[in-house]
């Protein structure tokens, strides 16, 4: 397999790869910039160009905690202890990445909307979720609840408990443990699943457009705004978007790229085995799905 | 107290996001019985946006895995300079959001293509969309495995007087076929889901390029909730039955994650 087939191979797979990827990523660049810097600074200042992008950071700031703090403590439940229904905890946990994105928005309504669930009760308290800001909260951290676990599940599993019950039996209180033992071992996977988890949440688009109304200047995101700039042939704001938000990818994948092949926590190829299954199953794949999947 | 506090929170959480959600997704796609559901489901409008997924998704997973194998084995086996941005450029499609991914393919192969290649509103232009977003598994599940290769059987093969071809085909092939098998099962969900790449570039011309993804979109945007939710259950069934595939055939031959 050398030899003759080298080049040819190497021809077929880089051809593939510009015409498909990166040809189209940098036009978007060249396009947004055709008409000078300022054509493209003059759209994305304006009125709703600036909503959007203060929408997002707003969604951003709220939906990433919040989703933080649950996938450190599910990877906490998760690794260090044993319970029935811990597969379903697991599997629930991944179901957001599996799914269409559309989906998980329909779902949300059905719950949340009008005519959902919860619909009447909250209509009754004076409280909309659907077509404002709280759904397009939700349906964000919905979208990007897997990435902290499965950056942190790992190392938290290959680190094991020993300093923790160490620093227990010296007296520390759990939160003091939870500080000074664990959060320093799971600073970079931690720092990983933030970054994924804000390119996800940034980058929402299916889930978010169900949820929105897609009202310009209220509940429009930038990824809706761009739509909205390619549909209403505002194509100059659509490009300013676009190039925020590619360059918001590049540098995640700088950041994420470069940790990666540097030295990390723990080895990054036993990634997402909970203990559960761990024990019995010497195959340590379990992440279905590949971690980056903005959809 | 912190014992229970904790876990209790978790599992709210999960339950506001996913659990009720996925519980009225079910519910209200069987509001009125298995009738309501078929009825959803069997529509014209519905059958032809599930056909189009399916047969798109099927062609794009079966092309990335081919596309897929001769990149993996570019980035393992050559060498040039500038393989480590090559290698970089796979996962562009990962962090990309997916609307971008969609208004990059609307500028090269839309009505203003450089190229003079117009697939916009056409069946060409859902298949670019696909191909993008799913490239990254495909290279990525099985670029591990053929790293790892015995490359000692390759040559004890060779030197035995078997010709490239022979090779490829005896001794490669079967061994990175589970691995592009898993790939090209997380390609196949993932572009069986797939909306914002396509949105742009598809056009959603009813019985042409509009698929389920689109379909949903518009029934929710007409307050046709019960019709979404049962087009929704289907690609959800679709996804977990071939996320438990890739599962059993990971178990099975031990095959390394995609990324």
């Amino acid at each position: 397999m050398t030899g003759r087939w080298r080049l040819p191979l190497r021809l077929a797979a880089l051809t593939y790869l510009g015409f498909l990827v990166a040809l189209p990523v940098g036009s978007v660049f060249y396009r947004a910039f055709q008409h000078g810097f300022g054509a493209a600074w003059h759209a994305i200042s304006s009125p709703d160009a600036v909503h959007a992008l203060w929408l997002t950071f707003l969604v951003a700031l709220i939906a990433v905690p919040l989703d933080t703090v649950f996938g450190v403590g599910v990877a906490l439940i998760l690794s260090r202890h044993r319970f029935p229904g811990a597969w379903l905890l697991d599997a629930f946990v991944d179901l957001p990445l599996a799914v269409s994105p559309v989906v998980v928005g329909i779902a949300l309504v059905l719950v949340y909307g009008k005519s959902g669930w919860f619909g009447n009760w909250l209509a009754g308290h004076g409280i909309t979720i659907i077509f404002s800001l709280p759904g397009i909260v939700m349906a964000s951290a919905t979208v990007a609840l897997p990435y902290v676990v499965r950056e942190v599940l790992p190392v938290l599993q290959e680190i094991g408990t020993d300093q923790e019950q160490a620093a227990a039996t010296l007296g520390a209180s759990p939160f003091t443990v939870f500080r000074r033992i664990t959060l320093p071992s799971i600073r970079r996977s931690l720092a990983y699943g933030v970054t994924l988890t804000t390119a996800r949440v940034i980058g929402e688009f299916g889930a978010v457009a169900v949820v929105s109304g897609l009202v310009a200047g209220k509940t429009e995101t930038l990824t809706l705004f761009i739509q909205d700039g390619v549909e209403n042939l505002n194509l100059v704001a659509a490009y300013a978007g676009a190039v925020v938000l590619a360059l918001i990818a590049l540098a995640v994948l700088a950041v994420v790229g470069a940790g990666r092949r540097g030295p990390t926590d723990a080895p990054t190829k036993e990634r997402g085995t909970p203990r559960w299954r761990s024990r019995s199953d010497p195959s340590p794949s379990d992440s279905e799905v590949p971690l980056l999947s903005t959809t | 107290m912190g014992r229970v506090v904790g876990p209790a929170l978790a599992v709210t959480y999960l339950s506001l996001l996913v659990v009720l959600p996925l519980a009225a997704l079910f519910s209200h796609a069987f509001s009125s019985g298995w009738s309501s559901f078929w009825n959803a489901v069997s529509q014209p409008e519905a059958v032809a946006a599930l056909k189009l997924t399916l047969l798109s998704s099927l062609a794009v997973a079966a092309f990335n895995g081919v596309a897929g194998l001769v990149i993996a084995w570019v980035l393992v086996r050559d060498d040039f300079r500038g393989k480590s941005l090559v290698n970089a450029v796979i996962d562009l499609p990962f962090a990309l959001p997916t609307i971008v991914a969609g208004l990059t393919l609307l500028t090269l192969y839309g009505p203003n293509s450089p190229f003079h290649l117009n697939v916009a509103n056409t069946r060409w232009g859902i298949l670019f969309a696909l191909a993008f977003v799913t490239l990254p598994f495909s290279v990525r599940s099985v670029q591990p495995v053929l790293a790892e290769l015995d490359r000692e059987t390759e040559e004890a093969a060779a030197s035995l007087g078997a010709s490239s071809g022979r090779v490829l085909w005896r001794i490669i092939l079967p061994s990175l076929a589970p691995a592009m098998l898993a790939g090209a099962g997380l390609a196949f969900a993932r572009a069986v889901g797939e909306y914002g790449s396509v949105v742009l570039i598809s056009g959603n011309l009813p019985f042409k390029t509009e698929v389920a993804s689109s379909w949903i979109f518009s029934l929710s945007q007409s307050d046709a909730l019960g019709a979404a939710a049962a087009v929704s259950v289907v690609l959800v069934l679709i996804a977990l039955l071939v996320l438990l595939g890739i599962g059993l055939l990971r178990r099975r031959f031990d095959i390394p994650e995609a990324v």
